[in-house]
């Protein structure tokens, strides 16, 4: 969807993600999601009375590798209290970084090319969750409200962009190679449908060429599809302000994923003052040289270097091969790929089997070493294997483990002998000679007929591209 | 043998060695004096006799297996400040209503694993903000000292108003108190009893409901600088749940106590003399100059310049803390909930009902300073005296190892004298203060009384971790006012 010619869109986006620690950021207590609630609280993420924060090391870690991997400079830094009134909030106020974060700067190179700044990426906890029973499903009007404090003083890191995004696609290409990022330091687990990763986002929009409109802030967009559909629907909203005489109102604005459409949430005059100041029970945070050092050698390379090794590696990858190539790079299969390419299989091959059959049974994969994706890839290829049942192995083995040799052995897949197949071909013609003739006359689709058709006769052992050679020989 | 509740520490301590009497004793000797004296001073406002005399048991039999902890069988009050797992805790505000924690303060579980006995919880100024402990929520505390000739009631002064009334009383052998901007040392003071806030750090904070978080700590009050010593020595630690806590082993204080104060200069500060300061406190402050002249030691004319911005710049930046560490008494989690028809009309109610006038007046004041558009003009401002204040401290130590002053502009005063004008209230703490902004540690030590023969106390101050120092200077004026 783009704007009215003449109209730009600019665009920030701020992206909350929960880091993959096993305690919380200034207590003991469990980091997991999903356990009943408020079970992983005590006095410290519950904010009783004389309880004091002791900052987690592993967060401070994994903030410091997102830093490096962004290109930022990782500085002494200080925490502040941001206090505002909120029951999931336990303290009424949030630890987070301000005027020193702990990464400054930085840069993103988006797959197309581009490149959007980063402003910083600080630490921060987390809140409480709420849930508002009656009324709207909003706090004001609820009847009754529920909170629970396992999530409230999880770690994350903020990273906050600069205004360098012109299109609803960039902050789709922005946030997702983000999402890599975070998935290859082991900062995050990525997972946005679990809110492990929020984006807010800030448009304005501007005749091209002009100084920056006045913006408004979208909040808490939990999936990249709901990003781009609330940044385009933000940004026509305020051209068609703009275009009717009218302003638009600096605001917090709320996406209705159902509606399709974004709300005033608060207006500016009614922001809350924070109110920050320096966190008095917290220490100053310098991490030395050598810490920063480490924190570096530790780094797995990521996405767009692994990009770039995995395209030299496929020549001139197919365009259709390139969302396949995404999810690879994403789950993080390249060895998978790199070793089936290195034996000679086909480049098409070697990444749709990663990123469909394992992809499909990540949990699978400690079953699945690469030498038996490689092998069963190359039986594959070979024709020892008909694609289904190369599918079928693969996903045997990823289940309960076993060689791939024995497992096609096992579920009774040996080849056709050559000739057999010929055979149930032409007794195919025979029984259906309308089929047949409407396909002569070139009716291609009708191909996939047959193969179905051999597929039921001969329980999934045959390869369709020699049923297709077995019809095209007889047209 | 004189009463059990006379004794120091150090001789409860000889005579529990060598089974004059047993820690149950000791305790039951102090629960009754409570029993008799309570109702009229208010020093305690929960008593624990049944944890008291099963603590004192435990400490029996560990007499009797030769396992006493430095303070086994010692009865201590304990400041309301502090959570006491199992026993409730409120700060002395009705917010906290009911409120008994889960957990147990670093400060206190070091002393019980010392083998010291609780006896109670003291009361003291709402949330540890006054000067005379009438802000409490449980009422007003009453100084066991009466002016000669009158039998009018004074205030025990404040915050830990109940902690110095009770060790003042005999109701304990020694108490927690908490520091902010001298709430140890201005009680202490007043009532006649030994009081240090150490270095900041020195105490770990952890489980003490938080005032103002960079001025807080934890100390003793008690009736001799050897007990004061002794307490310290078994309440200080470095504690990794507070990463401001001093991460250094602590001293043996007691052992510093005699050390004498040869060879060191002693510092007098030209800007502790302010106008409107009784004029006997002025002359026992000279004497004490003389009597450490005379113990060996070197007096120098040092200056503190900025002391005057020291008071403003703490009813800034404590209460700016105090606003933000007060937030979460909102009524959602625990303590006191008052219904509102919203979430908002709630935390108003509760809050209105909950905290009482002081407390108020603190969070307004601090909200106040934060907000966008006044807070370079005051909370900035305020943190800047800070720096100047640690400058001016850091200079007088290159001139001197330790300072002596007033600790208070006054002796103790009337109920509602001051209640009235909090600024007068507030300038109690002007000499306190500018220790509390920096950091370091000073102690009160009684030194003669005035005319109307009401104890008057004067202060020794020194750099970061000098509380040895400040231990062994303190006898030394202890002895001269007659205390040997
Ligand atoms: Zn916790
Ligand atoms: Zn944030």
């Amino acid at each position: 969807m783009s704007l009215p010619d003449g109209w730009e869109m600019v665009v920030g986006l701020e992206v909350h993600t929960e880091l993959k620690t096993n305690t919380k950021m200034f207590c003991g207590c469990a980091n997991t999601f999903g356990a009943a609630p408020n079970t992983n609280v005590c006095p410290i993420c519950l904010g009783l009375p004389g309880s004091l924060p002791v900052l987690n090391v592993r967060a401070v870690e994994l903030a410091m590798a997102i830093g490096t991997a962004l290109h930022s400079t990782i500085s002494p830094s200080t925490f502040h209290r941001k206090n505002y009134f909120y029951p999931d909030m336990p303290k009424d106020f949030q630890i987070s970084q301000y005027d020193l974060p702990i990464n400054a700067g930085g840069y993103l190179d988006l797959p197309d090319g581009s490149r959007v700044s980063i402003e910083r990426a600080h630490l921060e906890e987390d809140t409480g969750k709420s849930t508002h029973l009656g009324g709207s499903g909003r706090i004001h009007g609820a009847d009754r409200s529920l909170v629970d404090y396992n999530r409230s003083g999880v770690p994350l890191v903020e990273i906050v962009s600069g205004p360098d995004i012109r299109s609803s696609a960039q902050a789709r290409t922005y946030a997702a190679e983000l999402r890599g990022i975070l998935i290859a330091t082991g900062a995050s687990d990525g997972r946005m449908e679990e809110g492990s990763m929020r984006i807010d986002a800030n448009v304005s929009v501007r005749r091209t060429g002009e100084p920056l409109g006045t913006r408004c802030e979208i909040k808490n967009l939990n999936s990249l599809r709901s990003l781009v559909r609330a940044i385009d629907f933000e940004a026509a909203r305020q051209v068609e302000l703009i275009e009717g005489g009218a302003t638009v109102r600096q605001e917090t604005r709320h996406w209705d994923e159902n509606l399709g459409s974004t709300s005033t949430m608060r207006v500016k005059e009614e922001a809350d003052d924070y109110r920050y100041f320096r966190e008095p029970d917290l220490v100053e945070l310098v991490p030395d040289q050598a810490w920063q050092d480490r924190v570096r050698d530790g780094l797995q390379p990521m996405p767009a270097e692994r990009r770039t090794v995995l395209t030299r590696r496929l020549g001139e990858p197919a365009p259709a091969l390139l969302d396949a190539l995404e999810v690879v790079i994403d789950l993080g299969l390249d060895s998978y790929v790199i070793a089936a390419l290195d034996a000679g299989v086909a480049p098409d091959l070697a990444v749709a089997r990663a990123a469909n059959e394992i992809a499909s049974d990540l949990e699978g994969l400690v079953n699945l070493g690469v030498d038996s994706y490689v092998a069963t890839l190359l039986m594959e290829q070979r024709g020892e294997l008909s694609a289904t049942q190369s599918k079928t192995v693969l996903a045997e083995i990823l289940a309960n483990g076993g060689e791939p040799a024995s497992v096609a052995a096992s579920k009774g897949f040996e080849r056709l002998a050559s000739g057999a197949l010929g055979e149930v071909v032409a007794q195919l013609i025979d029984e259906h000679p309308d089929v047949w003739s409407r396909y002569r006359s070139g009716d291609e689709k009708l191909a996939q007929f047959f193969i179905g058709q051999v597929m039921k006769l001969t329980n999934g052992q045959a390869n369709g591209k020699e049923v297709i050679a077995e019809l095209q020989a007889r047209r | 043998m004189t009463e059990l509740t006379d004794l120091s520490i150090a001789e409860a301590r000889e005579g529990l060695k060598r089974k004059d009497f047993s820690a149950t004793e000791l305790a039951r000797a102090h629960l009754a004096a409570i029993e008799v004296a309570n109702s009229a001073l208010n020093a305690y406002v929960l008593p624990t006799p049944e944890r008291a005399l099963a603590m004192a048991k435990a400490s029996d039999a560990r007499i009797m297996t030769g396992e006493a902890g430095p303070l086994e069988g010692i009865p201590l009050g304990i400041k309301d400040l502090f959570a006491t797992k199992g026993v409730r805790t409120t700060a002395c505000s009705h917010i906290l209503h009911g409120f008994t924690p889960p957990y147990e303060s670093t400060v206190t579980a070091n002393l019980w694993a010392a083998g010291a006995v609780m006896l109670g919880k003291l009361n003291n100024d709402e949330f540890a903000m006054g000067s005379s402990n009438e802000t409490s929520f449980y009422g007003p505390v009453v100084n066991p000292w009466r002016r000669k000739g009158s039998s009018a009631q004074l205030v025990p002064g404040g915050s830990s108003g109940g902690s110095s009334a009770a060790v003042a009383a005999r109701l304990c052998m020694g108490a927690t108190a908490t520091d902010t901007g001298g709430s140890i040392r201005q009680p202490a003071a007043v009532t006649g009893t030994v009081g240090i806030k150490p270095t900041y750090g020195r105490c770990s904070r952890w489980g003490i409901v938080a005032f103002a978080s960079s001025l807080d700590q934890a100390g003793p009050i008690a009736r001799t600088v050897r007990d004061t010593a002794l307490l310290l020595g078994a309440m200080a630690s470095h504690d990794p749940k507070d990463t401001t806590s001093v991460d250094a082993p602590v001293p043996d204080y007691a052992a510093a106590v005699d050390k004498g104060v040869k060879g060191l200069t002693v510092g007098i500060p030209a800007e502790y003399r302010v106008a409107g300061m009784a004029p006997e406190i002025e002359a026992l402050w000279q004497q004490g100059v003389a009597w450490l002249k005379a113990a060996g030691a070197k007096i120098k004319e040092v200056n503190l310049p900025h002391t005057k911005y020291a008071l403003p710049a703490y009813y800034i930046v404590a209460p700016a803390e105090a606003s933000s560490n007060l937030a979460r008494y909102d009524g959602v989690r625990y303590g006191l909930r008052e219904k509102g028809h919203d979430v908002t009309s709630m935390y108003e109610n509760t809050r209105r009902e909950g905290f009482g006038q002081e407390v108020k007046r603190r969070i307004l004041i601090g909200t106040y300073v934060l907000s966008a558009g006044y807070y370079d003009a005051y909370y900035g401002q305020a943190l800047k005296v800070r720096t100047l204040t640690i400058d001016a401290f850091r200079r007088a130590y290159r001139e001197a190892d330790l300072l002596l002053g007033a600790t208070t502009p006054s002796v103790a005063f009337e109920f509602g004298s001051k209640t009235a004008d909090p600024m007068a209230m507030y300038l109690s703490d002007v000499f306190t203060i500018p220790s509390n902004l920096s950091g370091e540690p000073a102690i009160s030590v009684p030194f003669g009384t005035g005319e109307a023969g009401l104890p008057i106390g004067v202060q020794l101050l020194g750099p970061g971790r000098s509380e040895a120092q400040l231990f062994a200077g303190a006898r030394v004026l202890e002895i001269a006012d007659g205390r040997p």
